[in-house]
């Protein structure tokens, strides 16, 4: 028979070996993470840098720019801008008055609140094509063609309950305190959301906005039959428009390197757009919750 | 401003944003109705089993059989969360119980930039990279032939755009242990192995299967990087390193440009229509849970 000490000892052993084998995947598992992402933003940056000329960014495409000849993606960058912005924009006048009448007129546990927040729960989860395919359908309703108007719409309707939870989610953390103060030196509701629970969540609410932006700058699949597709800078509503995500998928369906090229140069645009973006979040949500009260 | 005027103006914004408020109410019926309407005309035409568990699909010929395209779907999604779960409740249990302060500072940006790139890009970075790999790689390491645009691809593609999702949100749900149950179990001995698998993962497990589930309902409807690496052939797959055809992109290829076969529109609707069925199923199913946890953690 063993003693009881190499018992002890063996049982010992063997958690250690458990903590051990344990903490390796979990370091295997991170280092993973890290280095994909490495790998996609290196292999994007390293492919594209080749094609990436400064008439890439402030030329439309030329005559025979499909077959490879001179141009730039100007018509995509600034269509991409303008939709996106204009479909924020949309998103965040309803999405605004969603979140101050959840937060502020309807009590905290109310029966309509949770109804409403579940819905833009199961609005959070349809699919952005399915989105396109509704946006597609509307418009023929409406007779209009593919437009920036239209796409701008579709967007909004994408980013709608991306940002109004986000923004949910900031403004609940305002201290009820500071409402019942406000109220108290005889501050209507409306008074209050505005001027005290708004200016108290901005930074929450900026960085919200941002995180919309960049969904709207870089989804592709909403956008595929509402908006269309231009060579031409679009300066009305009426208007097909370019985006990002489309030149990229275009041109890189395309059986000529050259154009393959370009789609490469396209992504590191779009990338480092939407780095700035994520970045810009990081810095402004930092730099303006320091006036905030706790 | 005199009284009345101030609470008449109070009246008229709360009555604007409570009729706003019930937008997403009004939103999500209308994208039902809208597509279960014009999705009605093949309905009357064939028998809802015989669209979804038919094979065969020639809109010339007027056979609408979405069975490839769900099967598609499904393989594609489960590959992906396959590859994706445990690197990610992995990643999340380390940066919740084991990281410290200043490697979390150092994830949680990567992490949010993995979430907020846009799908072309993981699409473009699949064909460039995964394609390859696939198709010259680990295809013959397995002794299959295959062209790289295969359910393998697309899964592991997938796999690295859920992952944020489910990383953030495990999280959320594992920080929210106790401390004093960890410290409880650690002053009695325990590793910090046995910490996780006795007390931290007892506690969280369901929410962490929750979200699981969301970043699923998320995999499900994902489209173009899909698109760009699956290889979009409408036959019933049979293997990992075989081509697939997803709902979404049927959708993406060819809604849009319906030409004028009677029913296809109809066809492509009903596509749309089970899509968000999926979809919205799954990834309610994960908020309420998530919902009912946190509400429990409030009491």
């Amino acid at each position: 028979m063993r003693s009881h000490q190499t018992v002890v000892d063996s049982r010992l052993r063997r958690r250690r070996t458990a903590e051990t084998v344990f903490r390796f995947f979990l370091l295997a598992s991170v280092i993973l993470v890290s280095l994909i992402l490495s790998i996609i933003v290196v292999s994007i940056l390293w492919k594209s840098l080749p094609a990436l000329k400064l008439s890439m960014i402030f030329k439309t495409p030329g005559t025979g720019y499909y077959l490879g000849k001179r141009g730039g993606i100007l018509n995509a960058i600034v269509g991409s801008i303008e939709i996106s912005f204009g479909a924020t924009l949309i998103a965040l006048m309803i999405a605004l008055p969603i979140v101050i009448y959840l937060n502020t007129y309807l009590k905290k546990k109310s029966f309509l609140s949770e109804i409403i927040r579940l819905f833009l729960d199961v609005l959070w989860g349809i699919p952005s094509i399915v989105y396109g395919v509704f946006g597609f359908l509307l418009m023929l309703m409406c007779h209009l063609r593919a437009s920036l108007l239209a796409g701008m719409l579709t967007i909004a309707l994408v980013e709608l309950p991306i940002l109004s939870r986000a923004m949910d989610e900031t403004i609940r953390l305002v201290p009820n305190e500071l409402k019942e103060a406000s109220y108290s030196l005889g501050a209507t509701r409306w008074q209050t959301a505005r001027h005290v629970v708004l200016r108290q969540a901005l930074p929450g609410l900026i960085t919200s906005t941002l995180i919309a932006l960049g969904r709207g700058l870089g989804d592709g699949a909403s956008v595929l039959f509402t908006a269309g597709y231009t060579d031409r800078i679009t300066t009305s509503l009426l208007q097909p428009v370019a985006t990002l995500p489309l030149a990229i998928f275009f041109q890189l369906n395309s059986p000529f390197p050259e154009v393959q090229q370009r789609a490469f140069a396209s992504a590191a645009i779009l990338t480092l757009l939407i780095l700035f973006i994520s970045l810009l979040t990081r810095f402004l949500g930092r730099k303006l919750s320091r006036h905030r009260i706790k | 401003m005199d009284k009345g005027r101030v609470l008449k103006k109070e009246k008229g914004r709360l009555v604007a944003a409570g009729l706003i408020s019930f937008f997403p109410i009004f939103l999500t019926i209308a994208i039902f109705l809208l597509l279960l309407i014009k999705a009605f005309p093949l309905l009357s035409l064939k028998s809802l089993p015989d669209l979804i568990f038919s094979s065969a699909w020639q809109p010339q010929k007027g056979q609408f059989g979405l069975w490839p395209f769900i099967l598609g779907t499904i393989w594609v999604t489960a590959t992906a969360f396959i590859l994706a779960a445990p690197l990610s409740i992995l990643t999340a249990l380390y940066i919740s119980d084991y990281a410290s302060v200043r490697l979390k500072k150092w994830l949680a940006p990567v992490l949010d930039l993995l979430a907020g790139l846009p799908s072309v890009i993981y699409g473009m970075w699949g064909t460039l990279l995964i394609v390859p790999l696939v198709g010259k790689f680990l295809a013959p390491l397995f002794g299959t032939y295959s062209s790289g645009y295969s359910i393998l691809t697309a899964g592991i593609v997938l796999a690295v755009m859920i992952l944020p999702t489910i990383v953030n949100v495990s999280v959320e749900v594992l920080s929210a242990v106790p401390a004093e149950l960890k410290e409880a179990a650690l002053s009695l001995g325990a590793t910090r192995f046995e910490v996780v698998r006795y007390v931290v993962l007892k506690k969280s497990l369901s929410g962490v299967a929750a979200a699981c589930v969301l970043g699923l309902s998320r995999a499900f409807g994902e489209t173009i990087a899909v698109l760009m690496v699956v290889g979009n052939v409408p036959v019933a797959p049979v293997s990992l390193f075989s081509p697939a055809y997803p709902l979404p992109a049927l959708l993406a290829n060819n809604y849009g440009e319906m030409l004028s076969i009677p029913g296809y529109e109809s066809a492509l609707n009903l596509a749309a229509i089970i899509l968000l069925l999926i979809v919205i199923i799954f990834s309610l199913v994960a908020r309420l849970y998530l919902a009912r946890l946190s509400r429990r953690r409030d009491r």
